[in-house]
């Protein structure tokens, strides 16, 4: 596609901190080049204000190669913008026309506080991790390659859970804000190989306790969580987390 | 981990949602397979004695009691989880995601739920109060091979002479219907099955099942309405 150039408007949420309440700032920004990435854009953007002597927008990102998942941004009413499995960082301008309104809003979950801007703190998933997001393992000289045998539909059902980074978009997509899509792939991930086997129903219950504690909501099965991550997580992974969950409750001794 | 904090989770308060939700649509495949009876063309005698076994058969008599507990178990569970959903996320945004990702009717389950209800009250006032405590002028009594019955047959036929009852009828069996298609398979997903050849089964079956199920029950009043039966 041929380069070319666009102005836009964007309507960006601006606010202090966590405290204060926001509201939307309008900015115009000129010659902006079709092969730049929207952070880029931003970047841009903050540079003028920056030389204006104006506070910059402040905004979440990494890697800018799509696996971080920190780009967390609402673009025009859908996360990470309009291209399908995408990340903020990896969506290029080339998605928008000279003229275009865009507006950009932060992840919106009352477990997702904005700390400033498009900033939002995502520490309750790192919580929700710690309660059970893991496999223990006792120290020692290694183990042999391949002494676990695992199936290969196994080993690929759960890298293919294991691709969620995390961007919380699963939430923010949802009418509950509910963290069910990112917290089914992280139990699924352990759930379908043999080293995730031993924990498998303590992990479930108390990552969902931690869940619920965090104050997401409950699953409705809309399936808006799948249609915008990232990493093309399916919403299979709520039914099986939803079976885990049960079988572990019932077969719980106390 | 307690029964109490098992129903009672997010996960739980689903499944308590889904168990009702399935037992409900089994329930629906009754009610339906009885009023098809009216279609037997001989008068409504079919359709009274399946009414009467119904009314008069002391097992169905309690089952009837596991009926309404489930109905309410689910009315209030869908509130209550609606309710806290809406309060997850304080502030909203200021361009709704709207059809980007889910369908109108899997997000207004809640909406086709009241509309349901609203349905349920005028619809127990037109059969279920009259058959079982007041009594109704037009609910005549009959005897069929020496066992008297109500004429329920006789009632739906005079209820449904009124045109605004059978619009609302079958307003609530388009309700009825976008509220089981997204129902009837997030209630099996709800409850685990996650396999890819039953998620397409299930899918396909939903929709089949919430078209016939609620096309039957819309059929009932205009039927009566246009003189058919």
């Amino acid at each position: 596609m041929e380069q070319y150039t666009m102005n836009l408007t964007l309507k960006v949420w601006r606010q202090k901190n966590s405290a204060e309440r926001g509201s939307f700032e309008t900015y115009p920004v000129k010659n902006i080049s079709s092969e730049m990435s929207f952070l880029e854009m931003i970047d841009v953007l903050n540079e003028e204000l920056i030389r204006d002597g104006k506070d910059p927008i402040a905004f979440d990102h990494d890697c800018r190669e799509g696996i971080c998942g920190m780009c967390s941004m609402y673009i025009n009413g859908r996360p990470h913008g309009p291209w399908e499995k995408n990340t903020v960082c990896q969506l290029h301008m080339r998605a928008y026309k000279d003229g275009d309104t865009i507006v950009i809003e932060p992840w919106r979950a009352n477990a997702f506080p904005v700390i400033k801007d498009l900033m939002v703190d995502r520490s309750s998933f790192d919580r929700i991790i710690q309660a059970g997001g893991y496999i223990s393992v006792n120290t020692g000289s290694p183990v042999d390659a391949n002494a676990i045998p695992v199936e290969k539909n196994m080993a690929d059902a759960a890298f293919a859970a294991a691709a969620c980074i995390g961007c919380g978009a699963c939430v923010a997509a949802c009418k509950n804000s509910s963290a069910m899509l990112f917290l089914s792939a992280k139990v699924t991930h352990l759930a379908l190989l043999p080293q995730g086997h031993p924990e498998r129903q303590t992990r479930a219950m108390n990552m969902v306790a931690q869940m619920d504690k965090e104050g997401f909501g409950a699953c409705t099965n809309t399936g808006a969580c799948e249609a915008v991550c990232p990493k093309g997580i399916s919403i299979e992974n709520i039914a099986r987390l939803n079976r885990e969950y049960m079988m572990a409750g019932l077969a719980s001794d106390k | 981990m307690k029964w109490s904090e098992q129903f009672t989770s997010s996960v739980g308060k689903k499944w308590v949602m889904a168990l009702t939700g399935l037992f409900l649509i089994i329930f629906l495949v009754v009610h339906a397979g009885i009023n098809a009876c009216i279609w037997a063309n001989d008068g409504g005698e079919m359709f009274n004695k399946a009414a009467h076994f119904m009314g008069s058969t002391v097992l169905i008599r309690i089952a009837e009691i596991g009926l309404f507990l489930g109905i309410f178990l689910h009315i209030l569970q869908g509130y209550m989880l609606e309710i806290q959903n809406r309060s997850k996320r304080k502030q909203g945004y200021a361009v709704p995601m709207g059809n980007k990702g889910s369908k109108w009717y899997s997000r207004s389950m809640a909406l086709l739920g009241t509309i349901l209800l609203m349905f349920f009250i005028l619809h127990w006032w037109h059969f279920w109060v009259p058959a079982r405590f007041i009594g109704h002028e037009e609910l005549t009594e009959l005897e069929i091979n020496g066992v008297q019955m109500h004429n329920m047959y006789n009632l739906m036929q005079f209820t449904f002479q009124e045109l605004w009852v059978v619009i609302v009828y079958v307003f609530a069996c388009f309700s009825l219907c976008w509220h089981l298609i997204h129902g009837f398979q997030s209630a099996f997903r709800t409850v685990g099955v996650s396999n890819s050849k039953y998620v397409s089964l299930i899918q396909n079956v939903g929709i089949g099942y919430s078209v016939i199920i609620s096309l039957a029950f819309a059929m009932m009043p205009v039927s009566m309405y246009l003189g058919w039966v």
